[in-house]
């Protein structure tokens, strides 16, 4: 016996018609189709969606969690940048 | 005789048997996702047998529903084929199994979705859709194992020269499939037959799996005479039943 595992699947799922796709989670599979399946097996069981993405977790780039000060701090001190910074101002309708 | 309730009574049987048996793999799948995988298909096949075993009640109009019929008949009552009380055995010969009964469960629910009887007919158009996601699974397994590692292929093989005697006997026919066969209310096997053989054929090629040529048959549960399996499935499925009758929960 080999200790070799399959590969890791991230999955997505539709809840339904219109929504995005949304993370729920990940399996182990050894190709694309045992990865649906097993999707379908393990994450729509309870009717949680209509639709099922996967993507192997190789073929996923994270960004590096030492960078977040970098990458996410600037984004705090800008409140400019949410539309309830402006007053809108008398007589503007269709708002 | 009465022939809807007799031939009702062997799709629900089939259906109650090869879900009890599969579900003895709860726990104890090869991984996680398969575990969970073959609990779904042991959960559709009882529900089926729910619906079956019911409707049966109904036919044979003597007060049993399908609890009764389930869980209250002997050895010799139950209808079921020979080839869903085999053993598990490996991973393997299960999905062999499954696939050969999958192939077997399409083509028929295809065709009793347009049965005149408007029950069954009903029972078939729901069982297909998840017969056809149990075919889909069992096939791609039985590939994968058949053309996949020396070991893994020559397992499968063994499974195959094993169960192959047990599945001439999906197309058993007797006076209750001729009687219902003429009256329009169920198809003919031999139709049923020839898709299988189709099925078989062609996954077992992509497989690089050997059809064994020996071709000595081995039926009876559908006269209810089975092999010494069911015995001890039944001690195990009914024991609640016969040690606490009416028991509910």
């Amino acid at each position: 016996m080999t200790k070799k595992e399959w590969p890791l699947w991230e999955v997505f799922i539709r809840s339904k018609a219109g929504l995005n796709h949304k993370h729920v989670g990940s399996l182990r599979a050894a190709d694309a189709h045992m990865a649906i399946e097993n999707a379908r097996d393990v994450y729509t069981r309870r009717s949680e969606g209509i639709s099922i993405w996967v993507v192997e977790s190789n073929n996923l780039v994270a960004s590096d969690p030492s960078d977040a000060d970098s990458l996410f701090e600037p984004a705090d001190s800008k409140v400019y940048r949410h539309p309830t910074f402006y007053d809108v101002p008398d007589g503007i309708s269709h708002m | 005789m009465n022939s809807l309730f007799e031939y009702v009574l062997r799709l629900g049987d089939d259906s109650l048997i090869l879900g009890h048996r599969l579900s003895e793999w709860c726990g104890h799948g090869p991984i996680l996702e398969e575990d969970i995988a073959m609990t779904n298909i042991s959960l559709d096949l009882v529900g089926q047998a729910t619906s079956l075993l019911g409707y049966a009640g109904e036919l044979e109009g003597k007060g049993r529903d399908a609890d009764a019929l389930a869980f209250l008949r002997f050895d010799r009552d139950y209808k079921n084929v020979l080839l869903v009380e085999q053993p598990n055995g490996d991973f393997g010969m299960t999905m062999l199994r499954q696939f050969f009964f999958d192939a077997y469960r399409k083509p028929l629910f295809e065709k009793l979705q347009h049965s005149t009887d408007k029950h069954l007919a009903a029972i078939a158009e729901k069982s297909l859709k998840e017969t056809k996601y149990h075919l889909k699974h069992s096939s791609e397994w039985v590939i994968r194992l058949g053309d996949g590692t020396e070991e893994s292929n020559a397992r499968i093989q063994d499974s195959l020269n094993t169960l192959w005697r047990y599945t001439n006997e999906l197309f058993f026919t007797d006076e209750v499939d001729a009687e219902l066969v003429e009256k329009g209310i169920v198809p003919s096997l031999q139709e049923i037959q020839n898709e299988w053989n189709a099925t078989v054929t062609a996954v077992l090629t992509e497989a690089t799996l050997t059809i064994p040529t020996n071709n000595w048959k081995q039926e009876g549960g559908r006269k209810g005479l089975h092999s010494e399996h069911l015995g001890y499935i039944l001690a195990e499925l009914q024991y609640m039943q016969r040690a606490y009758p009416n028991m509910q929960w």
